[in-house]
């Protein structure tokens, strides 16, 4: 088996809220391997989005890191700032969340993008205006020579997002943090850059880490999966496995809340609230929405329990799993 | 279609955005809604669908007045909204709320949330300490913790920076509220939560909803009859179970065929290949503007673009295939 490219281990980020210090992230490890996908799944608030951006260093002032991301080999976390900007958008890229007001109102679409391949690569000009235009047509932008020259309200919604798709792709990059790249898109648009995903994963053997809230696209892309609630990955292993016999009851709620074809009316919902960042409950985060929750699902975090071929969960539920896990590693 | 039950009744409205140069000479022209009409029922949601960048968010507004349309008339409460102006326009437009696309850039970011969502009803008159208590019980039903009412919404989750967008646009209580891709940010059980806020509140406040979102089974679920969009222009309009049950236009029927389905075993994607010139808002294909991405275009198709026929009770569609013939058959 080939080595990881990106290892997480025990990431801990805390922010500042009123003076008290509070994890959005508690104690995250994950890896991923070169050419795969690893889809993050979770609930909102869940610290999906301060995860990706743990890796690539861009946190608020008053933010706080701990454990370590190492990428090729290197701790991340003990870069220096300009060491970071080397890596950003060149070897590792983001999509973030918040695409849509990403762009500067005052530039020209095309310049921003082309400005991001100039930072990193001496290119004439001419070659960079043409790398832009024919990363906009792959990204699916109509007319790609004349969107250029758009400003960014002169776009609608999805095509600012598949322009910044384009932005995070102008250097191909070793890593591609893609948070919710989709959401603003219809089907056939998500397919076409789904597609241009996996084409830029099989000829340049790009890893990547998405996050989506869409199980269909999870499904399509994902070759593990783990799914996050409170700041902990809950559960986690290759996607057939976790989509095909969820083991966390806040998975199995999430599969069932999802609208499919043919469903009308209510929809089935995990009842309750997630805990707020500022008031972590001692034991399991989950509990108070878990309709198999025991007092000691209150008192104690429950730890990871190994399934059957590598898949694991955080729950004291699936302790019968320990026991054939044992079995497995015998 | 009973009149009596219209509350909102959009006509043939049009918005064509031309890019100028320096010289003030007209350099690109988009035609970004192109005769569109349709009827929005009360205590009904109207949904539409369509391609990114087919013109929905440049519909929703033209509704609301947010840009001048170049033509064509939103009648409400027997008022054409796009004649009217100052006041009389204010206090009708108060009744339509809009939950916009992009939750980021619509809170305010010196605000806490609390007065982001009471900000419209201090608008509108309301005292400080009342519209306060009422932002607390709008936060509260869209699962936003008092302890979390006071922060900025920089600090806060996409998803949850939404459920603030919500509770702001329910604020003032509208008649009619247009959700463009409002929950498509959120993650699926928030998502249901939402979904089924939306429900209660439509049942609570009586609301009448024009639904925006590319994302069919969300659609399916919000929606009485779905508008299918595409270019600017409607190419399919039915109630949901017809155009789910029979989807006429090949564009109707290409939309459904791409949703990702939820089978772990089976991924659609693989050898996925887009077929066709993608066309541009920017010089739209002449005659029907699908026709270069369509697999069963004719000749016809190039020539002339097709109106809209009925092909079935209230479901209506645009497209050569069905002519004549079909509009026969269901006349005998
Ligand atoms: N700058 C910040 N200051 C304080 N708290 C923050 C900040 N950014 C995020 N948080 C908090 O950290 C938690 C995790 O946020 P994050 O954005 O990672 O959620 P998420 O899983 O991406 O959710 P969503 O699916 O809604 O995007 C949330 O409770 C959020 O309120
Ligand atoms: N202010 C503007 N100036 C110029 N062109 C514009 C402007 N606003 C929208 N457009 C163009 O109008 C067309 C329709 O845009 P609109 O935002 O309505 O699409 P949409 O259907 O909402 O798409 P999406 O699903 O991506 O949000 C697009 O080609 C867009 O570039
Ligand atoms: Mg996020
Ligand atoms: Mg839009």
């Amino acid at each position: 088996m080939s080595a990881p490219v990106l290892k997480i281990d025990e990431l801990v980020t805390e922010f500042t809220i009123r003076g008290q210090k509070v994890p959005a992230v508690r104690g995250v490890s994950l890896e991923v391997k070169k050419g795969k996908t690893l889809v993050v799944l979770g609930e909102s608030g869940s610290g999906k989005s301060v995860m990706l951006r743990s890796i690539m260093r861009v946190l608020p002032r008053g933010a706080h890191l701990s454990g370590s991301i190492t990428y090729n080999g290197d701790n991340v976390l003990d870069k220096s700032e300009a060491e970071m900007r080397r890596l950003r958008g060149n070897w590792i890229s983001m999509v973030f969340q918040d695409s849509l007001s990403a762009m500067d109102p005052l530039f020209r679409v095309g310049e921003q993008v082309g400005e991001n391949i100039r930072e990193h690569r001496r290119f004439p000009k001419t070659t960079i205006r043409d790398q832009v235009i024919r990363l906009f047509g792959e990204v699916g932008i109509p007319s790609p020579a004349a969107r250029t020259r758009s400003y960014p309200h002169e776009m609608s919604g999805g095509m600012r997002q598949r322009s910044v798709i384009a932005m995070a792709l102008s250097n191909t990059p070793d890593i591609l943090l893609a948070d919710e790249p989709t959401t603003a898109l219809d089907v056939t648009i998500q397919a076409q850059i789904l597609s241009l995903f996996k084409q830029i994963q099989r000829e340049y053997g790009m890893t990547m880490i998405l996050v989506t809230h869409d199980i269909g696209v999870a499904v399509e892309m994902a070759d593990e999966i783990a799914v996050m609630y409170a700041g902990k990955v809950v559960e986690y292993g290759d996607a057939k496995q976790v989509l095909g016999a969820p083991a966390h009851p806040y998975t199995q709620g999430l599969i069932a809340a999802t609208p499919q074809k043919g469903k009308r009316g209510r929809l089935q919902v995990i009842p309750g609230q997630p805990p707020a960042i500022t008031a972590m409950p001692g034991g399991c985060a989950f509990a108070s929405r878990c309709r198999y929750a025991t007092e000691r699902c209150r008192k104690e975090m429950p730890p990871h329990t190994q399934l059957a071929g590598g898949h694991m969960t955080a729950c004291y539920k699936t302790e019968d799993g320990q026991a054939l896990a044992q079995l497995v590693r015998q | 279609m009973d009149d009596s039950n219209t509350i909102l009744e959009v006509s043939h409205i049009s918005k064509t955005f031309r890019s100028k140069n320096i010289f003030g000479r007209t350099t690109s022209e988009v035609s970004a809604v192109n005769d569109v009409s349709f009827r929005l029922q009360k205590q009904r949601t109207f949904g539409i669908v369509g391609e990114s960048g087919c013109g929905k968010s440049t519909l929703a507004r033209l509704v609301l007045r947010l840009i001048e349309a170049d033509g064509g008339r939103v009648m409400y409460q027997g008022h054409n909204l796009l004649a009217l102006g100052g006041e009389e326009l204010r206090k009708l437009r108060r009744d339509i709320q809009m939950v916009f696309q992009d939750p980021f850039s619509s809170l305010n970011p010196s605000m806490t949330l609390l007065d982001n969502v009471a900000f419209p009803l201090w608008v509108n008159g309301t005292s400080k300490q009342d519209g306060r208590i009422a932002a607390h019980r709008y936060l509260e039903a869209v699962g936003i913790p008092r302890s979390s009412a006071e922060r900025y919404p920089q600090s806060l989750s996409g998803g949850q920076r939404q459920r603030v967008a919500i509770a702001r646009a329910l604020v003032l209580e509208p008649k009619i509220v247009i959700a463009d891709e409002a929950v498509s940010a959120l993650d699926k059980s928030i998502q249901a939560q939402a979904l089924n806020l939306f429900h209660e509140l439509q049942q609570d406040f009586r609301l009448s909803m024009i639904f925006i979102s590319h994302d069919l089974h969300v659609v399916e679920l919000m929606s009485d009859t779905v508008m299918v969009m595409y270019l600017g222009m409607v190419v399919e309009v039915a109630s949901v179970e017809d155009v789910y049950a029979q989807p006429y236009h090949p564009y109707t029927q290409a939309l459904f065929k791409s949703t990702p389905s939820m089978d772990v075993t089976h991924k659609k994607l693989d050898g996925f290949k887009l077929s066709g010139e993608l066309p541009s808002p920017l010089n739209p294909p002449s005659g029907c503007r699908f026709r270069t991405r369509c697999p069963m275009a004719m000749e016809t198709c190039a020539e002339h673009m097709p109106e809209l026929i009925e092909v079935g009770d209230g479901h209506t569609v645009a497209c050569h295939l069905y002519g004549e013939a079909d509009v026969a058959r269901r006349a005998i």
